[in-house]
């Protein structure tokens, strides 16, 4: 594991916590795109992705609706395989494994990349099983082990001290936040290596958000994350990186993607320097 | 309206619909009182353990409910996986628009409004004699599985279609496959449309008489394999209460039992439900 270099920045106001936070971790490429592009029968999404993302460091996509964030992430899981006239191209690779390659194990390649949604989605089971079923889809069938995973991953989530005595409840009765890091510990207990989410705060009260986020700054290092975010503050706060999406003509494209304190001191982009000053998007 | 007409307005309207329920209660009650004051006086332990005797006037109705049974378990045991996959195939393997899936709901929904007499035609023509199963407990159990299979595929197929579509790429995203998903995730889901298609299926297939006279016949001899003919309790009221002078007391008592039956099979279903859904159902 690989601890992110941490160098004290500007503080942004937050009323939960005060952290550290880091410019930038060790550059270190596990995910690479080539021009990706994803369309919706004959509408184009999004068009010529090219973008790193760096082992252990956390990337924000940050973009106005409709700009082809979800769809972008979509494409690293292979979710795009359940949508019936949805086309990919280019080239996208984790390692040196072929993501878009037809003959991949899809299913590994997804217990390797978890993805955490917008809404909570808790299965309709008992917190034991939401954790257990997984699990033992993948292969882990030995009592102790599925144990102490799913304790380790709910204490990686800290609701361990809040659900143990009530495993066997349904998971819908959580609230909104803890279902949401029910789910967060869901993805952890297969040990992916990349998180991948899409506005993860964005449903859930003030309060719980702000417990999820320092949650995911808390899993920086230790995994590598890519977080939709419309939420410039959160982006700016916790994320190492920042690409910045933007529909031009249609198609969602990148338009920059450079290291968090890069896109809001210095940014390049006439489009991005406005969008972060709130006066489009 | 004025915040005190408004009021009254609701009350009124309240009273009315408690008195509509209350009515259709009172309707129920009625009918099984009915039923039961003509019916108690005939029933006994001998009227269930003994064969009929004297066209029905007398005796029980033993190997009426075991050919009852047998008809009902044939038509569950065939119907119950055919239905099932059909509409995990509708539901989940094609698209609602799919050219196939309209034209397979369709030709339920047609199956499904078609006339019991209909589906006894052609049992008689298909199961009795193209198969030369003849009059007997398989032509109408298999006959009865046509008739229930449209309800039974509807009803379970709505069931997994209005599951939510989160909980299947919820589960794609975690790696876990079609399968997986199907068995431990959506089937456990989709129980209380099951068990609803089931009670609907088995409360048409129990009530029937039209469809079965043609097909498994009204021998009321105790049945020695699924190939000798058998009369069902339906068709055993039907034959009594018309054809034999005198044996009214014994057709309410069949009709007792009858009702007796669709309860218990109606609660056994929602128990098992109940069971099965325990940790969902217990918590929410
Ligand atoms: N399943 C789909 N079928 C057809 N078009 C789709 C589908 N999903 C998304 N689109 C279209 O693709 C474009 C990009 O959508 P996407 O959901 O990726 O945007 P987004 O950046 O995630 O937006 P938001 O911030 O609102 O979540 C939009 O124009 C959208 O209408
Ligand atoms: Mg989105």
């Amino acid at each position: 594991m690989r601890t992110p270099r941490k160098t004290p920045t500007p503080y942004i106001a937050s009323a939960y916590s005060t952290r550290n936070i880091a410019l930038c971790c060790d550059p270190d490429p596990l995910i690479q795109t080539r021009d990706l592009s994803l369309s919706y029968g004959n509408h184009q999404a999004i068009k010529n992705i090219s973008l790193t993302i760096h082992r252990g460091c956390l990337t924000a996509i940050v973009g106005p609706s409709g700009s082809g964030k979800t769809s972008f992430l979509q494409c690293l899981n292979r979710l795009t395989d359940l949508l019936p006239d949805c086309t990919v191209s280019g080239r996208a690779t984790i390692e040196n494994l072929d993501i878009l390659s037809p003959t991949i194990d899809v299913l590994q390649l997804r217990r390797r990349i978890g993805m955490i949604f917008q809404k909570p989605n808790p299965f309709p089971m008992s917190i034991q099983k939401n954790l257990e079923f997984p699990l033992k889809e993948h292969g882990v069938t030995a009592t102790h082990l599925i144990q102490e995973r799913i304790q380790r991953a709910l204490m990686d989530v800290g609701l361990w001290n809040e659900v143990k005595d009530r495993m066997d409840t349904s998971a819908l009765r959580l609230s909104g936040g803890q279902q949401q890091r029910l789910c967060i510990a869901r993805a952890l207990v297969l040990s992916p290596d990349v998180l991948l989410m899409d506005e993860p705060c964005s449903a859930l009260d003030p309060l719980s958000s702000g417990t999820v986020e320092d949650l995911i700054f808390s899993l920086r290092g230790q995994y590598t994350i890519i977080i939709v975010t419309h939420n410039l503050a959160q982006a700016h706060r916790i994320a190492d990186y920042v690409g910045v999406f933007w529909s031009q003509a249609q198609a969602g494209e990148l338009i920059e993607f450079a290291p968090t304190h890069a896109i809001f001191e210095h940014p390049q982009q006439d489009l991005t320097a406005a969008y972060i000053n709130g006066i489009r998007g | 309206m004025d915040k005190h007409s408004l009021f009254t307005y609701d009350m009124l309207s309240t009273t009315i619909i408690w008195t509509v329920a209350g009515l259709l209660g009172c309707l129920f009650f009625w009918l099984l009182g009915d039923l039961m004051r003509q019916g108690i006086p005939h029933l006994s332990w001998e009227f269930i353990s003994e064969p009929p005797a004297n066209a029905g006037r007398s005796g029980g109705i033993t190997s009426i409910l075991v050919s009852t049974g047998l008809i009902l378990l044939i038509c569950m045991v065939v119907a119950l996986p055919i239905g099932l996959g059909t509409a995990i195939f509708l539901s989940e393997y094609t698209a609602e628009t799919h050219p196939l899936a309209t034209f397979t709901g369709r030709s339920l929904d047609v199956l499904a409004s078609v006339p019991s007499i209909v589906f006894g035609l052609f049992g008689n023509a298909f199961f009795c004699q193209l198969l030369g199963l003849g009059f007997s407990i398989l032509s109408g159990g298999l006959t009865l599985a046509c008739m229930v299979l449209p309800i039974l595929v509807r009803t379970t197929e709505q069931g997994f279609r209005a599951l939510p579509l989160e909980y299947r790429t919820s589960a794609a995203a975690l790696g876990l496959s079609k399968r997986a998903t199907l068995i431990h995730l959506l089937l456990p889901a989709a129980i209380p449309a099951l068990v609803v298609g089931f009670i609907l299926g088995l409360g048409r297939a129990i009530a029937e008489t039209a469809a079965l006279i043609f097909t498994s016949g009204y021998v009321s001899r105790m049945p020695t394999s699924l190939f000798d003919s058998g009369r069902t309790l339906s068709i055993h009221i039907y034959d009594l209460s018309m054809n034999v002078p005198g044996g009214d007391q014994a057709a309410y008592a069949t009709a007792l039992v009858l009702i007796l039956c669709v309860l218990t099979l109606n609660s056994l279903a929602q128990w098992m439900a109940k069971h099965w859904t325990y940790t969902r159902r217990m918590n929410i």
